[in-house]
């Protein structure tokens, strides 16, 4: 079991119009291993496609990852790199895919010549081999018909095809690490569950890390390795699928659970979460969802750390201090 | 009409759109109040001594070659300049407003025989209408002139117009009206018109830039307004003759053109600014 | 893509056809009898403006004035200029290269110029040198071109004596000196017009191309493409400029009327022989058909311009080339 990607004490900071800063992203600390997957699942607003972004240095101006953040890919510090080293690490360590295919893609370029710009961005080859591996890629995701694909733009292809490709470019410099940003979030049902088996394929084959991003637990079941759930700019839980599934601990997460449908399983009534995800610039004091709490108590108002409540299994609430170790 | 109010406010809000406001404030104070309290702009007062005299206490941009004081001329042709290109902006802004308002919202065979025409008049350059009806007249009337350089520039307008209309009846709140059975009149001077005060706001201010630019430049040709009436085009023609032993005479109605229309272009631009802004 | 072709040239056409129409209405409208101002030095006697009137056939109605305008347009006659007794298409013929190569400088400095100052613009928003060159070029935009012309004649022409103030050729240089030396004396001719134009026309492709950057660095293919490792140059000028460009290609179509007026006052200022000096000319003249040529060949570089702007981006851009 190796770590591959260390990321310790993540915090990204944003101006407000009164040049305050403040915290989309507020120490978010994971490991990924290799040839393993791990799913960091939360609602639209948690900060999570910040904390993608920032692991290949990509926060937008004028966010800043803050002093006091660690992310470590083996042996390189990524936060100390600049020019030419930081471009070595932006897809030729980690590979990266976006959630809409459509505006993802460049419009005016071919996919091959998309798909072989990121080979040769890496590879010292020829075009004709940039081109010949452009087609193994297309191949290897599974895209139908693949060596006439390589001529066509991105607006002739469907959604499904356009995110192969999105997969494709993101293999082109052969990283280690795969990080999906809601890669299905955009595409139909049925074309979801294809791209998912994809992207295990290429974990299997490959035996890569990938970080899959999303808001819908569904998808994690079954794909992921371990589940790190985050709210309001913290992971606040954190456990391997299979355990967070049997017994989720935090009331976000167990709120998250109970506003989704099950196919299997006795049919119960949706419960969505009172409330909304608060905007960064005010995120509560004390336990950050301490205001859509159902179990609030007195002690929410101090900010819990990370908490153990079971073997390789910690949350981000006080009542952990209750539960048996 | 809150709309307009907060567009004006957000645009004065702006370094530059204040700037532009002001000194264009300026430029028609001084051409309201200031030729009464300078020399006549037209007599010739002193051709024996008076003749092109550099810039001076007495003559703060010089006399030209009829001994007329320059500054006094400039303050005047400001009254000329500003006078025809409001009144030749105003024209052209309603006839844009009203046939915009006819093609998008009657359509049909209406709207593509006016599109068409449109279409038409955009391809031949404004100036070379203007140049087409003005080179019938020996000395055109300002009223005429005004009135022909309205009739050409509402072409682009009533295009921003009725794009305008076409997008305002997608919304549910006139197609709400509509369906309620609203009568036209009100539907296009309730819901459509005050909608599109914006857009005509910021096309008339930059309008008013292009006309002065226009008419200065019809002037110059000798087409537009006719000396001695002082105007910053027909100056500048004058100032030709003497232009290597007094270049004061040509150099100041250009400069005051160029305050002018660059205070009109960035008043515009704050007010379009000010306008995407509240869209957004 | 073939169908589109013939219809947007059908669409050409047919905006030709009514602005011709449109240009005869004005012309005939106008108060007077064009005779009338024709009279020079002496008034005409009513003999002879009848022999004139039915030369010119001023004594038709106007519907069939029409007709034979358009029978004459279509031969491609376009009647005998007033002052110099000449047909009016041979005129226009002999001026057209003269404004082809002014004209065709003028885009070619808007282009590269105007592209490359609004990309960088763009790519250092807010910062001094951008709020600057946007206050610059606005100035130029509000500059009349026959002022700016006419100090520009002044001050490198005549004060400094650094380029000639007018004309295509010198009347000094011996006629039979060599390509190399006529050409050069055509570009030291060519400089002082071909700058007042661009000076006074560049804000436009600046702002346009500065707005289309920035919107073209804020869309997520940019992410992608830095996501891959690509150089910042790389992504800035394959990505991020390709995109950028086509808005632009479209104010081509914009720029045409703006730079045909602009060249009658820039031409007449330096004497550049062009059609926009001869326009000038037609117009001090009261030359009527001259006039009309001029407007018409202005009207027809216009559409055809803005056709061809139309296929250029169709071409270019693989969205609607495919589509």
């Amino acid at each position: 079991m190796s770590a591959v990607l260390e990321v310790e004490n993540l915090r990204i900071s944003f101006p407000d119009q009164e040049r305050h800063r403040f915290y989309p992203v507020d120490g978010v600390s994971f490991t990924l291993e290799r040839g393993r997957t791990l799913a960091l699942v939360g609602e639209s607003g948690c900060g999570k496609s910040l904390t993608s972004l920032a692991l290949l240095r990509l926060v937008p101006a004028p966010g800043r990852i803050e002093a006091g953040s660690s992310i470590r890919l083996q042996d390189t510090d990524v936060l100390s790199l600049e020019g030419e080293a930081l471009r070595h690490i932006r897809g030729r360590r980690i590979g990266m895919i976006f959630q809409d295919p459509m505006t993802s893609l460049n419009p005016v370029f071919t996919v091959g010549d998309q798909i072989s710009e990121g080979v040769r961005a890496h590879f010292d080859v020829s075009r004709s081999e940039a081109r010949e591996r452009a087609l193994r890629l297309l191949q290897e995701v599974g895209m139908p018909d693949p060596g006439s694909r390589l001529k066509t733009y991105p607006h002739q292809l469907s959604g499904g095809m356009r995110q192969r490709v999105m997969i494709a470019i993101a293999l082109s410099a052969e990283p280690e690490i795969l990080v999906a940003d809601e890669p299905t979030t955009a595409l139909d049902v049925t074309v979801q569950a294809q791209i998912l088996e994809v992207l295990d394929h290429l974990r299997a084959t490959r035996g890569m890390a990938v970080l899959l991003i999303t808001h819908d637990l569904g998808i994690v079941a079954g794909r992921a390795d371990r589940v790190a759930v985050m709210y309001a700019g913290q992971i606040v839980e954190e456990a391997p699928t299979a355990q967070l599934f049997a017994r989720p601990s935090h009331p976000y997460t167990q709120g998250l659970f109970a506003s989704v449908p099950r196919i299997s399983g006795p049919v119960s009534r949706l419960i969505p979460i009172g409330g909304s995800v608060p905007p960064p610039t005010a995120w509560p004091e004390g336990c950050r969802f301490r205001p859509r709490c159902p179990k609030a108590f007195e002690k929410s108002e101090l900010p819990p750390p990370l908490l153990p409540v079971g073997a390789d299994h910690r949350m981000r609430c006080w009542l952990a201090e209750d539960a048996p170790g | 009409m809150t709309a307009v109010v907060d567009t004006l406010r957000r645009a004065w809000q702006n370094p530059r759109g204040r700037a532009g406001a002001l000194v264009l404030a300026g430029v028609a104070l001084a051409a309201l109040l200031g030729p009464p309290l300078l020399p006549d702009p037209v007599a010739q007062p002193d051709l024996l001594h008076g003749v092109n005299l550099p810039p001076g206490l007495g003559h703060p941009f010089g006399t030209d070659q009829l001994s007329r004081d320059v500054f006094a001329r400039v303050v005047s042709g400001a009254r000329v300049s500003l006078a025809v290109s409001v009144l030749a902006m105003a024209l052209s802004i309603t006839l844009g407003a009203a046939i915009g308002l006819i093609a998008g919202y009657w359509g049909g065979t209406t709207d593509i025989v006016l599109m068409r025409l449109v279409d038409g008049a955009l391809a031949v350059p404004r100036l070379f209408l203007l140049l087409l009806v003005l080179a019938a007249w020996e000395r055109v009337p300002i009223g005429v002139l005004i009135v022909l350089i309205g009739t050409t520039g509402w072409f682009a307008t009533s295009r921003l117009v009725r794009g305008e209309v076409l997008r305002l009846r997608e919304e549910s709140y006139i197609r709400a009206a509509e369906a309620l059975g609203a009568p036209r009149r009100r539907i296009i001077f309730r819901h459509l018109l005050p909608n599109t005060l914006g857009l005509l706001l910021v096309a008339a201010t930059l309008g008013v830039g292009e006309v002065i630019l226009l008419e200065a430049g019809l002037s110059f040709l000798g087409l537009g307004i006719h000396p001695p009436t002082p105007s910053w085009g027909g100056m500048i023609l004058e100032a030709k003759e003497v232009l290597v032993t007094a270049p004061w005479v040509g150099v100041f109605p250009g400069l005051a053109i160029v305050i002018t229309v660059l205070s009109a272009d960035l008043l515009g631009d704050a007010l379009r600014d000010s306008i995407d802004m509240w869209r957004a | 893509m073939r169908r589109w072709l013939i219809r947007r040239t059908g669409q050409a056409v047919i905006t030709l056809a009514v602005a011709v129409l449109l240009m005869f209405v004005l012309m005939r409208a106008a108060p007077g009898d064009p005779l009338t101002r024709l009279s020079g030095d002496r008034a005409l006697s009513p003999a002879e403006i009848a022999v004139l009137r039915a030369r010119y056939g001023l004594d038709q109605p106007l519907l069939q004035q029409l007709g034979a305008f358009l029978q004459g347009l279509l031969r491609g006659d376009l009647g005998a200029s007033i002052e110099y007794g000449r047909p009016v298409t041979q005129l226009l013929a002999e001026r057209l290269p003269a404004s082809l190569l002014l004209g065709g400088t003028v885009l070619l400095v808007n282009f590269s110029v105007g592209l490359w100052l609004g990309s960088r613009q763009a790519l250092r928003r807010g910062s001094a040198a951008d709020r600057w060159l946007t206050v610059v070029s606005l100035i130029g935009f509000a500059t009349p071109s026959f002022w700016l012309g006419l100090v520009l004649a002044w001050l490198v022409g005549v004060h400094w004596r650094l380029l000639p103030p007018a004309g295509m050729h010198s009347p000094l240089l011996d006629p039979g000196s060599g390509f190399l030396a006529n050409g050069m004396d055509v570009v030291r001719h060519l400089i002082l017009p071909a700058l007042t134009l661009s000076l006074v026309s560049i804000a436009a492709t600046m702002r346009y191309q500065r707005g289309a950057m920035l919107d073209a660095l804020r869309l997520p293919y940019i992410v992608t493409a830095r996501a891959k490792g690509l150089s910042d140059s790389r992504v800035i000028w394959r990505h991020a400029w390709r995109n950028a460009v086509f808005p632009v290609i479209t104010l081509f179509g914009l720029w045409l009327p703006v730079l045909v007026a602009g060249s009658v006052f820039v031409e007449s200022v330096f004497a550049w022989p062009g059609l926009g000096s001869l326009a000038a000319a037609a117009v001090g003249n009261r030359d009527y058909p001259l006039l009309m040529g001029a407007s018409l060949l202005a009207s027809s570089l216009v559409v055809l311009g803005s056709l061809l702007t139309d296929l250029a981006y169709g071409f270019l851009d693989p969205r609607v080339r495919l589509s």
